[in-house]
């Protein structure tokens, strides 16, 4: 379908903003059996009778899901429940063999939060309606049809690995007030919510194994109306980029409805990551009614006030705070900040100076030459392939004279298409610099020899005339030498 | 109470059930003959008796994060309909976006 130019819809319209995200917690165990969560285990290995819903089997809720999550509230400014309980949602779908997920319904164990979110040097305030606990489901493949979807396929399998994996989600309430602004709101809050769950270590986050998933939900309202315009909730977002790109889709999707004088509906709508666009799924009529009922197999929980001082106490330091203290000590100015927040590449950057070299080059590599490659390759930064202690080795190799910065980006290449590290890099491709000065003065004879005309003006004090012949042996030496060696052995013979 | 046969056939939907219009005039008032047994229930509970959910006065029963064995694959199988590469081979999905 068309799409109405983005700035004329913002023009128009005020969007607002509902993020719902799903977080895969660390335990080693599910939340309810002592099954194992480790991820990539053959199928159906990882199973029992608590888990494949079997009759009479009892569920025990996972000690270490219920700190991390009120560890989590407790991050994200909530208020934590004195006591609340388990809910069945009850669904028949064969990726929960119980017919139902054991979830939280109107008793979350965290409500009531907020967090701050920076983009492009503008701070927005998300509040947080709730987090609460529940459980993964099972991982459906459909065989049959057209690339593994649903549409078409002849049967279904399933592996109950994932049934029963600890999983909490983090609803916003609806986010008002950034404008243009709000898909990177949304992409700024995901790479935060990351960063948090990340130092808080409660969960891997992530995205390409679906550890950290996102639902969002965006609707147009007229400028001005303080009524909210009627949703849609983008499902299948699975990556930053794409909770950007699929929120930019949606606002410029409903704006062409509405310029026509169609209206919204209420209704699901899937992402398709490589086509980059959204198609409808159920629509409100058809909406499930889940039939939520307390769970009589599990005792309500009720957090003592002391152990949710206790957890308190554990908390890292929150994401502008640590941003602002990072960025002080590593003396970045205001715009290479919004840089690095803006490339997501924080935590590389702490990471590369962590193994070792300098913050203005781990900067320079990750909001710089990485960024970049990872924009022009559709990955995340982090999936790039290539980790903070080879980031680290690079900067090195540079500064003890191995490689120049040309070279360093051929490395790059070598280490990206999984020829190893850095060095190794260096080695199988014959990179290092040529620190033979016999052979680099040789190059700069021939070099001279064939421009006698600009050795001439560098004899006669025009120093800046040496960049042609510095030019010349480098690319006799085919990059790989020193340009500063280059332009000394140049000014011995003729300056 | 009066269950009607709508309310019945959306449960069934639910349930993924198909059902007659013979058999959905048949169960509407068989449900409603246990809806309003649950629902005598209402009649003694007074205003000063939370509803309750559990009858143990019993909260925060938690295990140790810690793995237990898991069933072996052949035996979790074993109780399936139809296998297929180690996985339970269900029927095709019909629903959401057909
Ligand atoms: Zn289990």
């Amino acid at each position: 379908m068309s799409l109405k130019p983005y700035e004329e819809v913002l023009e128009a319209y005020d969007p607002a903003l509902g993020l719902e995200v799903h977080v895969e917690l660390n335990t080693a165990s599910k939340m309810f059996c002592g099954c194992s969560t480790e991820f990539g285990a053959a199928p159906n290995t990882h199973t029992c009778p608590v888990c494949l819903g079997l009759p009479g089997a009892l569920p025990v809720v996972n000690a270490k899901a219920v700190e991390s999550v009120i560890r989590i509230g407790l991050a994200l400014n909530c208020s934590i429940a004195t006591w609340c309980r388990f809910a069945r949602k009850n669904y028949f779908y064969p990726d929960m063999p119980k017919n139902f997920q054991t979830s939280q319904y109107d008793e979350p164990i965290c409500f009531d939060g907020w967090t701050e979110v920076e983009v492009d040097g503008v701070t927005y305030r998300v509040e947080i309606e709730r987090v609460h606990m529940e459980e993964d489901a099972g991982k459906l493949t459909h065989i049959g049809g057209s690339t593994g979807r649903i549409q078409g396929a002849d049967h279904s399998l399933l592996d109950y690995n994932r049934a029963g994996v600890p999983l909490m989600e983090i609803v916003t309430k609806p986010v008002l007030g950034t404008g243009a602004a709000a898909p990177k709101v949304a992409r700024a809050y995901m790479t935060q919510l990351r960063e948090l769950l990340r130092a808080l270590g409660v969960s891997d986050v992530r995205m390409e194994q679906g550890s950290l998933r996102c639902d969002a939900n965006v609707s147009l309202a007229p400028k001005g109306s303080d009524v909210l315009g009627t949703r849609t909730e983008t499902k299948n977002v699975n990556s930053l980029r794409s909770v950007e790109r699929a929120l930019t889709y949606e606002i410029q999707r409903q704006g062409e409805v509405l310029a026509a004088g169609g209206r919204v509906l209420q209704e699901t709508r899937h992402w398709h990551e490589d086509a980059g666009h959204t198609s409808p799924g159920r629509s409100k009529e058809q909406a499930e009614d889940y039939r939520y009922f307390p769970e009589p197999d599990l005792v309500p929980i009720a957090p003592a006030a002391e152990w949710v001082e206790e957890l308190r106490g554990t908390l890292p330091e929150p994401p502008a705070q640590r941003r602002r203290r990072l960025v002080a000590e590593w003396g970045f100015t205001e715009l290479e900040l919004r840089d690095v927040i803006g490339s997501g590449s924080l935590d590389l950057i702490a990471d590369t100076v962590d193994a070792g070299a300098s913050p203005a080059a781990a900067r320079k590599w990750w909001s710089g030459d990485l960024a970049r490659r990872a924009n022009a390759a559709g990955v995340e930064l982090e999936e790039i392939g290539i980790t903070p202690a080879q980031v680290a080795e690079l900067q090195s190799l540079i500064e003890d004279g191995t490689i120049n910065d040309k070279l360093a980006r051929q490395v790059i290449d070598g280490v990206l298409a999984g020829e190893g590290s850095p060095a190794e890099v260096v080695e199988a491709r014959g990179l290092a610099v040529v620190s033979d000065d016999g052979a680099l003065a040789e190059a700069v004879d021939a070099a001279i020899a064939a421009n006698p005309e600009v050795a001439d003006r560098i004899r006669g004090g025009k120093v800046q005339a040496a960049g042609a012949l510095i030019g010349q042996v480098m690319k006799a030496m085919r990059g790989q030498a020193d340009a500063a060696r280059v332009r000394e052995l140049i000014m011995e013979r003729l300056g | 109470m009066a269950l009607t046969t709508a309310e019945v056939a959306r449960l069934a939907a639910l349930a993924r059930i198909e059902l007659s219009e013979d058999e959905l005039a048949r169960l509407a008032p068989q449900l409603e003959v246990i809806l309003e047994s649950v629902a005598q229930v209402t009649e003694v509970a007074g205003d000063d008796v939370a509803p309750m959910s559990h009858p143990l006065p019993l909260t925060n029963v938690f295990r140790a994060d810690e793995v237990r064995p898991s069933l072996a694959a052949e035996q979790v199988l074993a109780a399936a309909p139809a296998v297929e590469d180690e996985r339970f081979r269900v029927p095709r999905i019909l629903g959401e976006g057909q």
